[in-house]
């Protein structure tokens, strides 16, 4: 069932994002953009990694997607009016480029660099204790530091983003 | 039998994409949205990276890069907006004032 699940999830995910650069309306990428995401939330279920999985959904795929879709219809990009291209040659050196960059990422992969120490959270072990119990824990105790320095960007970001829509920039 | 190299190699392929998207599209947002698309697959390899080797410090990582991305994303929106509002256009062909 598992293998399955993932190779489906990993198909539709990669179709999706395949149809997200080649599509030309701006909403319908964004749609499929949401579609990946979901996907890759599945993923997250499966890696048992639940409390990721379903921040995924609420934040990104509720929250940055639904920005993203709100800006696209207030700015009403004109989807008939054809889109100046300077650059129409760039396309095809692109894609050999990113095909190249996957291959190199491959070849790293197949070396054994990513062999990585083993820790202590086996499944067993997030299992006894409870996933988003375990994800609270260490938030306020190992990773205080990081998770206050969250709060402060966090609040950076909103009075950028006010300051930047307010007036005339 | 899912390894982690299975994982990895879709995280390598969607960010591949991602890297694709930002070079042959023009509207600003979809560069954009191809940028979110990048950012996901290396949390995806983040969580795949922390279920095999029984860490929980991969997903405290996906955390705190998720809080990076929204507020990124609210950021670069609001200076797109900025932009449409100056220049009427989205498309990046257009911008470049700061070229001499």
């Amino acid at each position: 069932m598992e293998p399955y699940l993932f190779y489906v999830m990993a198909a539709t995910s990669v179709v999706a994002a395949l149809y997200l650069i080649f599509e030309k309306n701006p909403v319908f990428c964004a749609l499929y953009l949401v579609f990946s995401f979901i996907n890759i939330a599945v993923l997250y279920v499966l890696l048992e990694a639940q409390f990721i999985a379903a921040v995924q959904v609420i934040v990104y795929t509720g929250a940055i997607m639904v920005l993203f879709l709100f800006v696209i219809m207030l700015l009403m990009v004109d989807v008939k009016k054809k889109q100046k291209d300077d650059l129409p040659f760039q396309r095809i050196p692109a894609m050999v480029m990113g095909f190249v960059l996957l291959v190199v990422m491959g070849l790293a992969i197949k070396s054994k660099l990513f062999q990585g120490r083993e820790g202590e959270y086996t499944s067993a072990k997030v299992e006894s204790i409870g996933h988003t119990q375990l994800i609270g824990k260490l938030l306020f105790t190992d990773y205080l530091l990081p998770f206050e320095m969250t709060s402060i960007l966090l609040f950076v970001a909103v009075i950028g983003a006010i300051i930047l829509a307010k007036r005339k920039v | 039998m899912i390894t982690l190299t299975h994982y990895l190699v879709l995280s390598a392929i969607l960010f591949s994409i991602g890297v694709v998207g930002v070079l042959i599209r023009r509207n600003a947002i979809v560069i954009f949205m191809c940028i979110e698309l990048m950012l996901n697959a290396v949390n995806l390899s983040f969580v795949a990276f922390a279920h095999y080797l029984h860490s929980m410090e991969g997903q405290m990582f996906v955390f705190f890069s998720m809080t990076v991305a929204a507020a990124e994303a609210t950021v670069g929106l609001a200076i797109i907006i900025a932009i449409f509002r100056n220049k009427e256009t989205v498309n990046v062909d257009d911008m470049n004032i700061m070229k001499w």
